[in-house]
């Protein structure tokens, strides 16, 4: 990638099920304040602000008006992508490659807790002529994905199991976590059908949080006083998400942000030359559908022998979602690939506590939009 | 090739055959609903409305006490510093008479929204509300007003605990002059 990119500071707020003690612009003033104190810089040297917010979710019109104050961001440049946080990660990269400027704030937040009919959010999304008048959860359209992807890849429902035990086991490890549990794939098993084939246990609960992260230019970073985590690649993608034609089997989205990130990086060989994963699993059958459309396996059915044998585990060969990932950390709306990022840096800095891995030096992070879409996002970073 | 635009015949449509369903239509009532966390700063802004005071924060640095109160100085950005109450008096910034309601209703007697810079805060430092119980010919920018509060049973920690802001007769002062810290 020409003109290095380094993020250089990070905030982050621990998940939490509801957070009725600060408003949305108090936690993030917090989260702001800790990033840049991270990153060893003033909110006045930063030249350009990103947030990443939808409005439905927040309740507000035009969001990026209600940003600046509590980022230090009055009367600077400053704009609201109504995407997930990988996608303002990527906003920042352009911003900074494009000689611009140099120091670039991206934040985003969730206040899940405060949405009381978020399924009506989501009905919202769907087609109002030809689908929303049929009347079924939005979540449903999970369900028929999973059914088909595991009829076609011949994942089995225990694999998809083994994905949620594994991830909020892993939360345990992680003081960011919402929702850590040990948990046994038999426990999932047990748990029952929301959405046939997708059980309860294997859809992530929402959480609300608030991620802010410094980017800045090869020059800054190397001024600066904070340990660099350097960007790598950056790719984002969307399919064609009509329900009638879409792609149930391939996260296509996925594949081709991958590749772009890939390219960027001068990565040929994911397998081996990544070190930590950190993908969307939304629904628990995601994470798998995701790991082959990043390239991890020729054989899309190789992604649940991998899971079901350990490999993807912390100690095994491709931690995926050390970090507890969505099931166990909670979805934080837009701020969910922001998490994920910050858990990245936590590693590549070896700052990650219990859960750090001994030997990880390059890393992705990759995100979805959620039913109904097919938006994706993928970011590679590295420590060096 | 005429200069005159071509005619094109179209379908002409009556209300009467939407009725009829002569055409396909279809409609959706979105029944999203919210509950907003206040915080700390608005949080005691809302208990304060009720107990009939409004309360500010003040930043040490720039010195501004700012009204409605919040936990961070967007100028210094830094956390604010103390909670100081300030009047219910205030002289009108800036007002506009509505002769159109909120539903597009013609109006005989107009709303007054007005921005209100409250006495014991900076200059230019304001809340938005109403006017109330004056002729709308004789509002001014630098009209003296107070508040005028719901009797306390019927507050609710609501920013409509207050009626509305009353002039107080024969007071008119330059905005942005008074005397307050700076």
């Amino acid at each position: 990638m020409p003109n290095r990119v380094a993020i250089i500071g990070v905030g982050c707020t621990p998940a939490q099920p509801t957070t009725p003690y600060l408003s949305f612009k108090e936690l993030m003033f917090q989260e702001a304040e800790r990033a840049y104190l991270d990153a060893g810089i003033e909110a006045s040297e930063v030249e350009s602000f990103v947030t990443c917010a939808e409005d439905l979710n927040e309740g507000l019109s035009i969001f990026d008006e209600y940003t600046p104050d509590q980022l230090g961001a009055v009367q600077k440049p400053m704009h609201t992508l109504t995407q997930d946080g990988l996608h303002g990660i990527a906003d920042a990269v352009m911003q900074i490659q494009s000689g611009l400027v140099e120091l670039v704030v991206v934040e985003a937040h969730s206040k899940a807790s405060n949405i009381l009919t978020p399924e009506w959010i989501l009905d919202y999304a769907v087609d109002p002529v030809w689908n929303r008048p049929l009347g079924f959860n939005p979540h449903a359209i999970a369900g028929l994905e999973m059914n088909v992807f595991l009829h076609e890849t011949g994942i089995t429902p225990d694999q998809c199991a083994h994905v949620t035990a594994k991830n909020r086991t892993n939360a345990l490890r992680n003081p960011l976590a919402a929702y850590p549990a040990r948990t046994a794939p038999g426990d999932v098993a047990d748990s029952p059908y929301a959405f046939y084939p997708l059980r309860e246990t294997e859809m992530a609960r929402t959480a609300d949080g608030c991620v802010v992260v410094v980017l800045a230019s090869d020059d800054r970073a190397r001024a600066g006083k904070s340990q660099p985590v350097w960007v790598r690649g950056v790719g984002f993608a969307n399919d064609s998400s009509t329900l009638e034609s879409r792609d149930w089997i391939r996260a296509e989205y996925c594949r081709v942000a991958a590749q772009m990130a890939y390219r960027q990086a001068g990565i040929h060989n994911p397998g081996r030359d990544i070190h930590l994963f950190e993908v969307d699993d939304t629904y628990a059958y995601k994470e798998l559908q995701h790991l082959v459309a990043l390239g991890l396996y020729s054989r899309p059915g190789d992604a649940g022998r991998a899971v079901a044998s350990g490999v993807t585990k912390p100690n095994g060969e491709t931690p995926v979602n050390v970090s507890g990932g969505a099931l166990g950390m909670g979805l934080t709306l837009e701020a969910t690939g922001l998490y994920r990022v910050a858990e990245l840096v936590a590693q590549l800095r070896k700052q990650a506590g219990a859960r750090q891995l001994p030997h990880a030096k390059v890393a992705l992070a990759q995100s979805w939009r959620g039913v109904p879409t097919t938006s994706g996002a993928v970011v590679v970073l590295s420590s060096e | 090739m005429s200069g005159e635009p071509r005619t094109v015949r179209g379908t002409p449509l009556e209300l009467a055959d939407l009725k009829k369903g002569k055409v396909f239509t279809t409609a959706y009532v979105p029944k999203i609903q919210y509950a907003w966390d206040t915080g700390v700063a608005i949080g005691r802004y809302l208990e304060e409305l009720k107990n009939g005071r409004l309360i500010a924060r003040r930043c040490q640095r720039c010195q501004r006490t700012m009204v409605p109160p919040r936990m961070f100085c967007e100028r210094c950005f830094r956390s604010t510093d103390e909670w100081v109450y300030v009047q219910d008096t205030g002289t009108v910034n800036t007002f506009s008479l509505c002769y159109v309601s909120w539903d597009v209703r013609r109006l005989k007697t107009p709303e007054i929204p007005a921005v209100i810079e409250i006495d014991g805060a900076s200059p230019g430092m304001g809340i938005m509300h109403v006017l109330g119980k004056v002729n709308p010919k004789q509002v001014r920018v630098g009209m003296r007003v107070r508040a005028v509060w719901k009797p306390p049973p019927q507050r609710t920690g609501s920013i409509t605990d207050i009626l509305y802001f009353a002039p107080i007769k024969g007071k008119t002062t330059k905005v942005g002059t008074a005397k307050k810290p700076r």
